[in-house]
């Protein structure tokens, strides 16, 4: 990752930084996921965190490296807001509450022409600017402080992941009343797991206002959001490396695509379906099999043996 | 003394009414046995105590203070923690990961040293206590195996091991031996005791196995359709004529038992 960007053309250096932009969206909106709440407002709240970078640097002139933080705390909060009243819901109804109230808000950015800038959104977005003699115009420093972000981001999300707060939003998933009733406060960890996702969302956003220089509503339609599904559902959500697996393979298939521009969406949509319906694990259900398959047979048979044993001497 | 109290309890669920001015005291330290015919109201007394339904009149007191009206994990917090009829574990997570999820409100970590680990002792410590309940239910074999995979009578027991890691002081079993053969049914029975004897909980116990109700309950509480019908020791409840004719089944009830020593 760290000298790719040498050998390639400048315009696959811009698909990189989108890519990993991609990769904290993904990962973030894995981390929600893991209660059980799949939302359908992810790419609305990175688009508050775009939003609130490209405002705060145009109207206060404050610099990039205060505004991206800041856009994630907007994001983190905007988050709140909306996960609140959503708390009431799960399931199926949580993923139509966030469609619509995500939907509210990009909306609010079409009516709304100051501060947002209404349907043609807000252009001359200002530029990271220089550090020593490296500017950030340009699109190899910019990918690698994307990266350095990036990894920052996932480092982040992933000790979530493993410790003890990861494990309370895995138990939610798996028996929220079980969860309840050991003492865990699910409303309280469902939300603080959507107010991280958007706080990282947010970050996301604030990275690809400032590369792109223009913003507006139609960045963050459904359209968009139905990409960032088929990457979770494709690359699986079970465990951390499953969206990351899926944003590699889905972006490496959308530039495949390229010259097949009108089919995609049709070909997207049954990549969509076959997997929830053939691999509803995702591409990462496939680890475990490859590694039961070629992997240590006689670890796998003693472990059986241990488990029936077990099971004689009973308890 | 009474840890745990509750006064002229009523449940209504529209027109039915499944709890009917109930009086119950527990002591502390006491194995507390609730029978009663299926649709006695012994689940749904549970399930108000925990705070799952709220109750239509009624308080239950938990060491002097009312509990009734707060959620399920504010009630596990100050101490009363459940089982339940169904296996209820999380069965992605290993043996020991359900422990630890469940001993989350034993950490006293803050949020920064917990999401970058930053305090080894104190997740080494965590781990170790989680360790010992393992152990106490004998599945420290079985410690990596995930939930889901481990037979029926294992599950049940960690189903216990859930609950005991929240360390409550009031455990209430929701027929723990369910579904077991006889030497399982055994091992937890001699568990329960244990957990009363060696780690001083008070246990609330809803049963359809007699045995075992008959051989580790201090006292006895008879439930039927939402009332109590009588309460004292096993003897006392055998000896009940009412309790006879509506739960145990007329005078064959010695017979079920299987002329054993029943009595502890």
């Amino acid at each position: 990752m760290s000298v790719l960007p040498f050998f390639v053309r400048e315009y696959y250096v811009e698909i990189l930084i989108i890519f990993l932009i991609n990769l904290i969206l993904a990962v973030s909106y894995r981390l929600i996921a893991t209660t059980g709440d799949w939302t359908l407002c992810h790419i609305v709240v990175m688009g508050v965190g775009a939003y609130a970078s490209a405002l705060m640097a145009k109207h206060f002139g404050w610099p990039f490296w205060m505004t991206m933080p800041l856009a994630g705390v907007t994001a983190g909060l905007i988050g709140f807001a909306i996960v609140y009243p959503m708390l009431r819901t799960v399931g199926f109804g949580f993923f139509i509450a966030s469609l619509a109230i995500g939907e509210f808000v990009r909306l609010c950015w079409v009516k709304f022409h100051t501060p947002f800038g209404g349907p043609r959104g807000m252009i001359n977005i200002d530029e990271v600017g220089k550090l020593g003699s490296i500017d950030f115009y340009d699109a190899i420093p910019y990918y690698f402080m994307t990266l350095v972000i990036t990894m920052g981001c996932l480092f982040i999300m992933y000790r979530i992941d493993i410790s003890r707060i990861g494990k309370a939003f895995k138990s939610i998933y798996q028996d929220d009343i079980l969860a309840e009733s050991i003492g865990i406060n699910v409303a309280r960890y469902r939300s603080f797991a959507f107010v991280i996702g958007s706080f990282f969302a947010g970050i996301a956003g604030a990275l690809l206002a400032h590369r792109l220089g223009a913003i507006d509503p139609h960045i963050f339609i459904l359209d968009e959001m139905v990409y960032l599904l088929v990457w979770v559902v494709v690359g699986g959500s079970a465990t951390f490396r499953g969206p990351i697996i899926g944003v590699v393979v889905m972006t490496l298939l959308f530039e495949w695509t390229r010259p097949m521009l009108e089919w995609r969406p049709l070909l997207f949509g049954v990549i969509l379906i076959g997997f929830l319906i053939f691999m509803p694990g995702g591409l990462e259900s496939l680890i475990p099999k490859f590694k039961s398959l070629f992997g240590n047979r006689k670890g796998a048979q003693a472990k059986a043996e241990k488990l029936t044993e077990s099971e004689k001497s009973i308890v | 003394m009474a840890i745990f109290e509750v006064k002229n309890l009523c449940k209504n669920f529209g027109g039915l009414t499944a709890v009917n001015q109930l009086n119950l005291k527990v002591d502390e330290g006491e194995i507390r046995g609730v029978i009663g015919p299926n649709g006695a109201g012994k689940t749904t007394l549970f399930n108000i105590i925990c705070g799952v339904y709220k109750p239509t009149t009624g308080k239950i007191l938990y060491q002097g203070k009312e509990i009734s009206g707060l959620k399920s994990n504010q009630i596990a917090k100050k101490g009363v923690v459940r089982t339940f009829q169904r296996t209820a574990l999380f069965h992605q997570f290993t043996v020991l990961d359900n422990v630890l999820v469940a001993s989350h409100l034993q950490y006293k970590g803050g949020l920064f040293s917990t999401i970058f680990g930053t305090n080894q002792s104190l997740d080494m410590e965590q781990e170790k206590k989680a360790m010992e309940i393992i152990e106490f239910l004998g599945l420290s074999d079985l410690k990596d195996e995930l939930a889901g995979n481990l037979p029926h009578g294992h599950q049940r027991a960690l189903g216990i091991a859930v609950a005991l890691a929240s360390k409550p002081k009031l455990i209430m079993l929701d027929e723990p031996v369910t579904g077991m053969d006889p030497t399982e049914t055994h091992h937890i029975t001699d568990l329960i005791k244990k957990i009363r004897d060696e780690w001083g909980m008070t246990i609330l116990l809803v049963e359809h196995d007699m045995k075992v109700v008959m051989s580790i309950c201090d006292k006895i509480t008879v439930l039927s359709f939402g009332e109590k019908l009588a309460e004292g020791s096993p003897n006392q409840i055998l000896e009940n004529s009412e309790v006879i004719e509506a739960y145990l089944g007329g005078e064959d009830v010695v017979a079920l038992l299987g002329g054993e020593e029943v009595v502890a």
